[in-house]
């Protein structure tokens, strides 16, 4: 048991729950009623946590969802484990602060491409560089949703919005690029309608000890309507997603026609398979230390636009930042003794004045 | 080793006021604080005022480089670190123009005579050199070349030059060791120890130190005695602000029998208290360097979430930026302290020097109806009592306080009676362990009498809750948009910070028999106020003063304490900011002394202005 659950053990926090084992998915459903616009990608995002979380075998009470600000933040208030909604862009920092202090509890943060990339960038890159104990989902819809429609850093350049009338100026950010960027050690990509696939990336992200990063692109159909098509359409749904498999061969197509090879150059290119050798195509490798082949991948597509690449680009294991400190905590009562108060007061030069 | 001179040919001194000042690089600080552990070890009581300048190495030789440190001594109690030196150490021209208008006329100038050379007096302007043209003539000088001397002293220890002209600074310690009689094994042990893996620089250091003290008796300078000051009995220690502050935080931690939780982001001059935490792992204390202040808060706040007594430490333009997250602690009532080591604004302002003047924004600083207590230390001594005070209320009414401190009583030293571990009140709090409202939890179901709502930490089966920004129904948590629910709310959280009145500290004042004029102050300017007040006793006037250790709310007599006096005078470093409040809440007037020098109040000056303001009564 790590010391500061110890240390908290009896005075509120509970030895260990019972019936992990039998819990269900309607176990982690809130009594507070969903109040998303209906048809919001975040329906199928929340059904898919609430169904994989029985499977993690945690108890419920050791589950803590942060958010921030935004539609997708009011993600914490629909399920039934601990929660807290915080303010914009700040998801990472206050669950830092709980991941830190507690490496007993598993933290998701749920958060959107406004709260994590714009408001919230330094607490998104810093929390994975710190490799925190964190399962962090952006819901990238590509716009503002709560403040009715407005671009956000993942929005095409040229995005005609209520505050970019001529196009928007600005060049997006590629989620995945810019967590490969900050070193996290798990990185993914998925859809909010594939429930094949993302039900998997949560399932592997909860097993992931530091920083799990998942990107899921999610339709807002009030403001963004269709932004991920090519990727959702029935046509390119066969032709676009490029499954990421470890340890295999990159194809994809209705047939496999399609492969990916990396060029001399350092960039990884799609082309016909059948132009290639079968040992000419790029095999994925989640594990490779070293996160320029994942880089690579995530630059085949720079917007969801075409052909792009879905599933783990990166599965890595460094320690956590919880745990590193927990660690230097033991250390140091092992060294110096557990603390003494009253020698602590009493250190450093000292005198008597006596009656 | 040269022994002081016997006691009988040393003139006795009830206090001294000595200012080292030299160059940022010259080692000003260290030398002070040397000074002060050995007069504090001695039995002086003692007050201590280190000035430096926020660039790390400003230009050598320059104005703008100079850093200097002031140590109060004396065989009394003292309140202050002096008004004005009665020595000044200067060890070049730029230390000597910047500090000389401070040093008493009469007063002792000592000087390093090789450092006014042509070049370094142009630096600063002197167009004749001051040591040779009699402007000093109102002074006693002591002409010593200490650059010259020094490396004479070391040359047997192999240093280089470079390293040999770095140690004069221990001969300043050691001429003026030999004039104040202090010992200097105290300070032979501790280079020994801070130099263990390059015992030549300790070897430079010592043999500089005491080529100093023998130069001091051989040149036969004046000799001086202040005898240990009579003091309550007790083991005692030297303690600046920052660290009480720090073993503050720790105590609380301690009593409250929960883990603390330290998350900061670097800034002058809070940076210490993150500094001491980082050091005590033992006690389960964790810190987080964040990547910036807002993170901080952030963390703090999880960690509060979590069990942990949250705490973050800033000073001003951290303080800005982390007002919303304070704003958020409001709303879902955590317990969280965010310390405020208050400096010279506004913006970047004067980051190493000191000022009252967040006493506002702590109060006002968040948008929307948030209101928080406001705890304030007064002296260094008082940061560690303040600390366990921000926790016990933090933790007993589940809400964020911000504790003021200052520039002046993080970096300042005195010493301090030890307390006893066994004296510290127990402020451990439960935490919510069981539904409260039939068989389900609600997470904002008051306590009746502290209006607190239950902490249910993570881990707690069956309490499962969800917490947020949003307005919530007060009971059941749950998002709420009801006008009168707001409006509850909004009142319930002002009540439940204006209940505190009840749990606080009286104001205690301390009059004259007759007295009708009310000096009431609070924080840093303590010492100068007792001092003022004290010289104008000594004057045969008739006064009363009382000091707040709580600015929100105040203490529950405080109307009926102020109604007693015809006049209140508040003397603060800013234009007003308690003066406002005062009049706000009571409609009483009261009589501003404001000063926003950056610089503590001069005892003398509050003197002065206290007898203009009472006239001749």
């Amino acid at each position: 048991m790590a010391e500061t659950e110890k240390a908290l053990t009896g005075r509120g926090i509970t030895e260990a729950s019972s019936g992990v084992a039998t819990l269900t998915r309607d176990d982690f459903a809130s009594d507070q009623e969903v109040r998303w616009c209906p048809g919001c990608g975040d329906y199928a995002v929340l059904a898919a946590v609430q169904s994989i979380m029985p499977s993690l075998g945690i108890p419920r009470e050791k589950v803590v969802f942060v958010s921030g600000i935004g539609c997708s933040s009011r993600f914490p208030y629909y399920m039934n484990t601990f929660g807290f909604h915080g303010i914009h862009g700040r998801a990472p920092a206050i669950a830092t602060g709980v991941a830190a202090a507690r490496p007993d509890l598993q933290v998701w943060v749920v958060t959107g491409d406004g709260d994590a990339l714009s408001i919230g960038g330094n607490h998104f890159i810093h929390a994975l560089r710190r490799n925190v104990n964190l399962k962090i989902l952006l819901f990238n819809n590509q716009i503002y949703g709560l403040t009715k429609g407005q671009y956000s850093p993942t929005s095409e350049q040229g995005k005609v919005t209520k505050s970019t009338p001529f196009g928007s100026l600005e060049h997006p950010f590629n989620p995945v690029s810019l967590a490969l960027g900050a070193e996290a050690t798990f990185v993914a990509r998925s859809i909010d309608v594939d429930r094949k696939h993302l039900p998997g990336m949560l399932s592997r992200a909860g097993a992931h000890r530091g920083s799990a990063f998942i990107e899921i692109y999610q339709n807002c159909n009030i403001f963004n309507d269709g932004a991920f098509s090519a990727l959702t359409s029935k046509e390119g749904r066969t032709h676009n997603r490029i499954y990421l498999e470890h340890d295999k061969p990159i194809r994809f197509g209705p047939n496999d026609e399609k492969g990916v090879v990396m060029r001399s150059d350092g960039r990884a290119e799609i082309v016909d398979a059948k132009s290639v050798s079968a040992d000419q195509l790029l095999v994925h490798d989640e594990h490779r230390d070293d996160p320029s082949l994942a880089f690579a991948l995530s630059r085949l597509a720079e917007l969801p636009t075409g052909p792009t690449p879905l599933g783990v680009f990166r599965d890595v294991q460094r320690p956590a930042y919880g745990d590193g400190m927990e660690h230097q905590l033991r250390q140091a009562a092992e060294q110096q003794g557990p603390g003494d108060l009253s020698r602590l007061l009493n250190s450093g030069d000292t005198w008597t004045v006596e009656r | 080793m040269a022994q002081a001179p016997p006691a009988a040919d040393r003139r006795e001194l009830e206090r001294v006021v000595i200012r080292f000042a030299g160059d940022s690089g010259d080692g000003m600080q260290l030398t002070g604080d040397r000074f002060t552990s050995v007069s504090a070890v001695f039995g002086n009581d003692l007050a201590t005022f280190p000035d430096y300048p926020a660039e790390i190495r400003a230009p050598a030789g320059t104005l703008a480089g100079v850093s200097a440190f002031q140590i109060h001594f004396a065989d009394y109690d003292i309140l202050t670190p002096g008004d004005q030196p009665s020595v000044l150490v200067a060890m070049n021209p730029a230390a000597l123009k910047a500090n000389l208008k401070d040093l008493i006329s009469g007063g002792l100038l000592i000087v390093n005579t090789d450092a006014f050379d042509e070049k370094n007096l142009d630096k600063v302007g002197y167009p004749s050199n001051p040591l040779k043209d009699g402007s000093l003539g109102d002074y006693q000088v002591y002409e010593i070349p200490m650059t010259s001397m020094t490396i004479e002293a070391v040359k047997e220890t192999g240093v280089t030059k470079k390293e040999a002209e770095r140690s004069k600074n221990m001969f300043a310690l050691g001429v003026l060791s030999w004039m104040y009689s202090r010992p200097l094994e105290g300070t032979i042990g501790w280079l020994e120890k801070k130099f263990a893996k390059k015992p030549a620089l300790a070897q430079s250091n010592t043999a500089a130190l005491k080529a100093g003290h023998a130069f001091g008796e051989t040149a036969e300078l004046s000799a001086f005695e202040v005898k240990p000051a009579t003091l309550a009995p007790g083991t005692y220690r030297r303690i600046t602000g920052n660290q009480a502050l720090a073993y503050g935080l720790i105590a609380g931690s301690v009593q409250a029998k929960l883990p603390l939780f330290l998350a900061s982001y670097p800034i002058t001059p809070a940076s210490d208290v993150l500094h001491e935490l980082s050091r005590h792992k033992n006690f389960g204390v964790r810190t987080i360097q964040a990547e910036d202040e807002i993170a901080a808060a952030g963390m703090a706040l999880g960690a509060a979430f979590s069990g942990h007594i949250g705490v973050t430490t800033t000073s001003g333009p951290g303080l800005d930026l982390k007002a919303e997250t304070i704003g958020l602690a409001i709303s879902v009532e955590l317990p969280m302290i965010v310390v405020d080591v208050q400096r010279g604004g506004p913006s970047t302002g004067l980051p190493t020097k000191t000022e009252q003047s967040d006493l506002l924004q702590a109060m006002y600083g968040r948008h929307g109806e948030s209101p928080l207590p406001i705890v304030a230390a007064y002296s260094p001594v008082s940061c560690f009592w303040a600390a366990i005070e921000s926790c016990r209320i933090a933790l007993k009414y589940m809400t964020p306080v911000i504790l003021l401190t200052d520039g002046y009583l993080a970096n300042s030293a005195e010493p301090w009676r030890i307390t006893s571990v066994g004296k510290l009140p127990d402020i451990s709090v439960e935490f919510a362990s069981q539904p409260n409202a039939g068989e389900d939890f609600w997470p904002f179901l008051r306590d009746e009498t502290t209006l607190a709502r239950p902490w249910a930490i993570p881990g707690t089966a069956g309490l499962e809750h969800r917490i947020g920004g949003l307005e919530k129904a007060d009971g059941t948590g749950n998002i709420s948009y009801d006008p009168d629910n707001h409006h509850l709310m909004t009142q319930l959280r002002a009540a439940k910070i204006k209940v505190i009145e009840e749990d606080i500290e009286p104001l205690e004042f301390d009059a004259d028999e007759g007295a009708d004029t009310l000096i009431l102050g609070w924080g840093g300017t303590y010492g100068a106020i007792g001092a003022a007040v004290r010289r104008l006793r000594a004057r045969g006037r008739k006064i009363a003063r009382a000091h707040l250790k709580h600015l929100n709310p105040f203490p529950k007599n405080t109307e009926q304490v102020l109604r007693r006096f015809d006049k209140i005078v508040i003397p603060e470093i800013n234009t007003g900011q308690l003066a406002r409040l005062i009049r706000a809440e009571y409609l009483i007037d009261v009589i501003q002394i404001n000063k926003v020098r950056a610089l503590p109040f001069r005892a003398g000056d509050l003197e002065q202005e206290l007898l203009n303001i009472m006239g001749d009564k």
